[in-house]
């Protein structure tokens, strides 16, 4: 269903919403994976990114929504700058990250290091500010940064779902969407769950103190 | 939200109304959101266009490769033509200044797309200016566009990538068209004939920006699908009606675009970035975004 909020919209610093929009929205979900501004990373473009990135600010935004500014703030035009000033160790490289066939020509796949806390995340711009996050951390996932998400990954263990979901039910928070994924059986099981209301710190803490649960995260929403 | 004008247009009709309003309800409905906050959504992005407009006309703009800037100025001071001292120049001055803010890492409205949004501003702060015409019913009018892009996002597509220019710029025109023609006292029908005029001005028309970039002939394209709206709106205020019903010349548009060579969507591999200069300014542009 389409809104005339998404037409007339979003509020936006140019000049692409696929290569400057979508690209601040990568560089703000994956910050959440950290825990915030990360102090190290190495991003990696694919495709149209790695092509014409520099002329439409992928660069910018990317650096951008890695320390936070979102794809309207004016302070994307100097995000370089700024990471410079704030003495960040941000590289780019070009890469290939897979068949043109099976990998969007927007792509990028972030290593990120914060306060010893380190993540590697795969994303692209689909168009008109939307994005989808396709891997954490080797893993496959979706999401979309479209509602708040919780990312976590657990010992395969019975009844794991079913108390994570009583967390979320006890906090009042309401599930939209829940994939479960694992390498193999008996492996470690990665969980991608969206809420339709922030979670807040208290919810993640809770899922942490789950003594089968190696890691969570809470990914803010970060568009439309 | 509605997935035809066609059903659109007789829903204002059958309640007396105008789109704007059905098309505020239907929101309203989808999103469990009242209208006055969908209203001061829709006033925040009329803000944000109109700041576009104020810091693009100064003309000290660049955009990242220097292949676009200063032009929204010219027609402003500039020497005088034949359409001198007229709204229509008044209206390609605004979608110029737009489109080089975007151009310039500014910030705009994506309306529907950063590529296309200088039309719509443009359009209908230029005629609300002429014609003094209250900010609430450029709102209103805003709500009407985005009816308008939703049925065209749902019938073919927003995106250059899928359906070239027809679908940004176009689509941009139609929206712009359709809008304006309400916002002036133009009944539901004579808006759903200014999009169709307007929408079938602008069928084929490829994406074919310079090095992949927004910025040339984006800039350009948005002044020229601007006088391609203030057309459609002159004539179907004046009760000009287009035989092929709207919904269907959309429906052409998103077929075109399936069929258009993947050259002409948004890949800089044909029209005017194939061209021999087109060419060369790209490849000399790149080189020196990259020693910037």
């Amino acid at each position: 269903m389409v809104s005339i909020l998404d037409i007339i919209g979003p509020v936006m610093v140019g000049p692409s919403s696929s290569h400057t929009a979508g690209a601040c929205r990568l560089g703000l979900l994956a910050r959440g994976l950290v825990g915030g501004t990360p102090t190290r990373a190495t991003l990696e473009l694919h495709g149209s990114f790695a092509r014409t990135g520099e002329g439409h600010g992928t660069d910018k935004a990317l650096v951008g929504g890695l320390m936070g500014f979102r794809p309207d703030d004016e302070r994307l035009r100097e995000a370089l700058d700024i990471m410079e000033r704030e003495g960040l160790d941000y590289r780019f490289e070009k890469t290939t990250l897979g068949e043109d066939a099976d990998t969007h020509p927007n792509t990028v796949r972030i290593t990120l290091e914060r306060a010893g806390r380190s993540a590697v995340v795969q994303g692209s711009s689909l168009g008109a500010g939307r994005i989808l996050v396709t891997a954490i951390d080797g893993f496959p996932v979706e999401v979309s940064g479209n509602l708040h998400t919780i990312v976590l990954v657990a010992e395969d263990v019975k009844g794991s779902v079913a108390r994570i979901a009583q967390i979320l039910a006890d906090n009042d928070l309401n599930i939209a969407t829940l994939r479960l994924t694992r390498k193999q059986r008996g492996g470690d099981a990665f969980m991608v769950i969206e809420i339709d209301d922030q979670p807040g710190e208290a919810v993640r803490d809770a899922i942490r103190a789950l003594p089968w649960v190696r890691w969570a995260y809470r990914l803010d929403k970060v568009g439309p | 939200m509605f997935k035809s004008l066609a059903d659109a247009i007789a829903a204002a009709e059958a309640q007396g109304t105008s789109l704007a309003a059905v098309a505020l309800a239907a929101e309203a409905e989808d999103s469990g959101r009242p209208v006055a906050d969908i209203r001061a959504s829709l006033a925040r992005a009329l803000g944000v266009m109109r700041g576009a407009i104020a810091q693009g006309e100064t003309g000290d703009l660049r955009s990242a490769s220097g292949l676009v800037g200063g032009d929204a100025a010219k027609l402003r001071t500039g020497p005088a033509g034949p359409l001198a001292g007229t709204v229509f120049r008044d209206v390609l001055m605004r979608a110029l200044a737009v489109q080089e803010v975007n151009a310039a890492m500014g910030v705009i409205v994506a309306a529907p797309t950063a590529g296309g949004a200088g039309v719509l501003p443009a359009v209908l702060t230029g005629l609300a200016a002429r014609h003094a015409i209250p900010d609430e019913r450029v709102i209103d009018a805003l709500a009407t566009a985005g009816l308008i892009g939703a049925v065209v996002a749902e019938r073919a597509s927003l995106s250059g990538a899928e359906g070239g220019c027809q679908a940004e710029t176009g689509a941009a025109a139609g929206m712009a068209a359709g809008a304006a023609v309400e916002m002036l006292g133009g009944t539901p029908r004579q808006a759903g004939h200014a999009t169709a005029l307007a929408q079938q001005g602008t069928l084929g028309l490829v994406c074919d920006p310079l090095g992949g970039l927004v910025e040339l002939p984006c800039v350009f394209r948005n002044a020229t699908g601007a006088a391609i709206a203030l057309a459609a709106i002159e004539m179907a205020l004046a009760g000009v009606e287009f035989a092929i019903p709207v919904d269907e010349v959309i429906d052409v548009m998103g077929e075109i675009g399936k069929a258009m060579d993947v050259r002409y969507r948004e890949t800089a591999g044909g029209g005017l970035a194939a061209t021999p200069t087109g060419r060369r300014l790209a490849k000399e542009r790149l080189v020196q975004i990259k020693r910037s």
